[in-house]
């Protein structure tokens, strides 16, 4: 059920088309495969010491956007052209961090309010 | 080096050919009868040796000593030498033992009673330079470690290089036998060199080569003192073997200790001083920036008494522990970008304060870009410009700033702080209490988007970084703590959550960023730590650890009690992201074998069991914990190990950073 709320998201922002081919499962694989993790995370939370505190899971970049960012910065993140990471990767890995989990609230966590 | 040796009736040279003619003469005296002779106060006639001059090298590296150990002609050297040491009032003395010194080790522990200084047993000498670093960050006093010749020496490199970068002082004496005619052959021969402290010379403070008791004496003391004047550094003395083996030359007069009499830290100029007052007194938004300013507990009240004065955000860059965390003027360095006015203390690269680079240009090469507005106002305070050297790099870029102090940022706040209060017109007093007033929001507001960031991913395994280093603070937060290292990078986590406020409470880094710091270094501030009561904790990484793991049976051996809460990445992070960073630059997919990182980069295939390692060196130890609701109850064990007096590690599975 929830994959199928996934789909329904990234449908919603990529269009029918790709919303169709985004799969999730798919995207956690190739954010590891590619190497995303190494700088963000395993669950796109990001760090200050690797991706300048950016957080990319649930990002409100819509996918032309991220999609742009990924294939073109001159900023910290190295580009990842299309003869590295496919258009259908990218797709799915964009699907996947609209997928992950959604942190608690941090005033819900002890022991970050001590 | 030439000796005289006409005066002594039998010295270890002659003692060799004695045994040459003698033959292989028995067993070593038991240790009570050498003891008891040692005492006498006239010495005992000379015995023969039973020192092989074998063809076999190795045998006579690794064969017990067999030479009589008493006293031959007189009062051997290294007997002086300790009571030189002794004056210094040194406590600890970590090494890895080495026949090059074995005179002045023996000395130490049968002469001098092992203590003042106290021998630790090492098994790698870049730990007991380590650990010579770290107890130096708690205790504000030196050791002293001995390494051999050239080969110890080597080994104990990186850490002194470290201790360099990082302004620390630590005494370096290494044996060496200089006597080429009369050295032993073989492998003590090939560990001896003309001038063994070229080796580190780039990298310490000053070095000597002593041909005399006395000699020793002066340049003991001097070394001393010019390791513990600000700019802190290592020193480094090459210590003859036969110096310390023979007894004592008669030179015609009385050997004497020089006193040892502090030196005052250079102070900024007068001038210099009111300059930089009258630039920030009058500055729209002056900012602060200091990385290892506070040199003592002082320093960090001096620190807030300048900022509070200007009200001035305080850029804290964490070298030493220089600002409390939990003031509103501690604010992140993006605040410069609005600067009209800096000031940098003991800053170890000013160029990288002001601008940035981005390593992402035209074909994978960097560029530059400023961080601030043109015409900012630079003031700079730094002892470093006083001992700057050439070959390393280690002075950074340069960077041009407006008024210079080469001079130690401690010395010079009190005259600062004076010179701004008097400079401050008052009609700006007003407009300095309203921006005081500005930054105390902006705090606040800081300190949730903190805890926003650490939420996310709070439930995730591996374990975030944010997570572990909360559940090790909820276990200590009690406690008098003292986060002795966190290496491997967890993204700041400590510095941005805990309220970090004494000079225990955060060390700083290595320095000069050489992998295998922060094991040794976290042994010898717990060292440091447990003099004083108090309880150290290390965030410990994988790679860091690996480099030289001995130093946790050392640990273990001279009971010193630390928790090392592992941030065990599997991998050699930084170059993890670098590999990957070349292979998208030249549009390659980087090749990761059955790893999860590049090729040549992952600690993994397989998993090594720190706990496993720690346990078999003497240590309590947990994990892998890879579930982060894990975490708790075995911190709480380990937490109540170490309170015992025994040191504890849990390896945990993390985010990567």
């Amino acid at each position: 059920m929830r994959n199928a709320f996934i789909l329904i998201a990234a449908g919603l922002v990529l269009g029918i088309g790709a919303a169709f081919a985004a799969s999730a499962e798919n995207g956690k694989k190739a954010f590891v495969a590619h190497g995303c993790w190494q700088c963000h995370g395993f669950e796109g939370q990001g760090s200050i010491a690797t991706s300048n505190g950016t957080v990319i899971a649930h990002t409100e970049l819509s996918f032309e956007a991220f999609e742009s960012f990924v294939r073109s910065t001159n900023r910290a993140m190295p580009p990842y052209r299309e003869p590295i990471l496919s258009k259908a990767d990218l797709t799915d890995i964009y699907a996947y961090l609209q997928s992950v989990p959604k942190p608690p609230a941090a005033a819900s966590i002890p022991l970050l309010n001590p | 080096m030439a000796r005289v040796r006409s005066r002594t009736r039998m010295n270890r040279r002659g003692f060799l050919a004695g045994m040459a003619l003698a033959g292989a003469a028995g067993a070593p005296l038991a240790a009570d009868t050498v003891n008891a002779a040692a005492q006498a106060l006239e010495p005992p006639p000379p015995r023969p040796s039973a020192l092989r001059p074998s063809a076999a090298l190795a045998v006579a590296e690794t064969a017990p000593p067999q030479e009589i150990k008493e006293h031959e002609g007189g009062r051997p050297g290294s007997d002086f030498m300790v009571d030189v040491i002794k004056t210094l009032d040194i406590k600890y003395l970590p090494s890895n033992p080495a026949s090059s010194f074995r005179a002045l080790h023996e000395s130490l522990i049968d002469y001098g009673g092992n203590k003042q200084p106290e021998f630790l047993t090492c098994m790698h000498e870049e730990s007991a330079v380590g650990m010579a670093h770290g107890y130096f960050k708690i205790a504000g006093k030196p050791l002293l470690t001995l390494c051999h010749g050239t080969v110890g020496l080597q080994h104990a490199a990186m850490g002194i290089y470290n201790a360099w970068c990082d302004r620390v002082p630590v005494i370096v004496v290494g044996g060496n036998e200089m006597d080429a005619a009369h050295r032993p052959p073989g492998v003590p021969t090939f560990h001896s060199a003309q001038d063994i402290n070229a080796l580190v010379r780039d990298f310490t403070k000053w070095d000597d080569t002593p041909v005399s008791a006395q000699h020793f004496a002066q340049s003991f003391v001097r070394m001393y003192k010019i390791a513990t004047t600000p700019p802190y550094g290592p020193v480094m003395m090459s210590l003859d073997a036969g110096l310390q083996q023979e007894p004592i030359r008669d030179i015609g007069g009385k050997l004497y200790i020089p006193r040892f009499v502090p030196s005052s830290p250079p102070q900024g100029d007068s001038g210099a001083v009111k300059e930089a007052a009258r630039l920030l007194a009058n500055a729209e938004h002056p900012v602060i920036v200091v990385d290892r300013a506070a040199r003592t507990p002082n320093g960090i009240k001096l620190l807030v008494e300048l900022a509070e004065s200007l009200q001035a955000a305080v850029v804290d860059q964490g070298g030493r522990m220089n600002f409390p965390k939990t003031h509103y003027l501690n604010r992140p360095p993006n605040v410069i970008a609005q600067a009209d006015v800096i000031i940098g203390m003991e800053l170890s690269d000013f160029w990288g304060v002001v601008n940035g680079y981005v390593d992402n240009g035209d074909n994978g090469i960097g560029f530059n870009e400023t961080k601030i507005k043109a015409g900012t106002k630079l003031i700079s305070i730094n002892s470093v410009e006083l001992i700057t050297k050439s070959n390393y790099q280690d002075f950074q870029r340069f960077q041009v700033v407006d008024v210079s102090m080469p001079a130690d940022a401690e010395a010079t706040l009190p005259a600062l702080i004076e010179a701004v209060k008097s400079a401050i017109p008052n009609d700006r007093k007003a407009a300095i209490d309203k921006r005081g007033e500005t930054f105390r929001k902006a705090y606040a507001n800081g300190r949730e988007n903190v805890k926003k960031a650490a939420a996310i991913a709070w439930d995730a395994s591996p374990i975030s970084t944010a997570r572990l280093v909360m559940e090790t603070w909820a276990q200590i937060k009690d406690l008098d703590w003292s986060l002795v290292a966190s290496e491997g990078n967890v993204s700041n986590w400590p510095n941005r959550l805990w309220p970090m406020e004494k000079h225990h409470h955060w060390l700083g880094r290595s320095g000069g960023y050489g992998v295998g710091y922060g094991a040794p270094a976290s042994v010898g501030a717990a060292l440091a730590n447990r003099d004083l009561g108090r309880f150290s904790v290390s965030i410990q990484s994988d790679g860091d650890l690996m480099y030289a793991p001995g130093v946790l049976w050392t640990a273990a051996r001279h009971k010193i009690p630390l928790l090392a809460v592992m941030h065990n990445n599997r991998g050699y992070h930084q170059e993890v992201m670098h590999v990957q960073r070349l292979a998208n630059f030249r549009n390659r997919v980087a090749y990761l074998g059955n790893d999860l990182a590049p090729l040549g980069t992952g600690i993994q295939n397989p998993d090594i069991e720190y706990h496993k390692l720690a346990e078999s060196m003497g240590w309590w130890a947990k994990g892998p914990i890879k579930d982060p609701v894990d975490l708790a109850p075995a911190v709480k064990e380990a937490v109540a190990v170490v309170k015992s007096g025994q040191p504890a590690l849990l390896n945990v599975w993390t985010q990567p950073r």
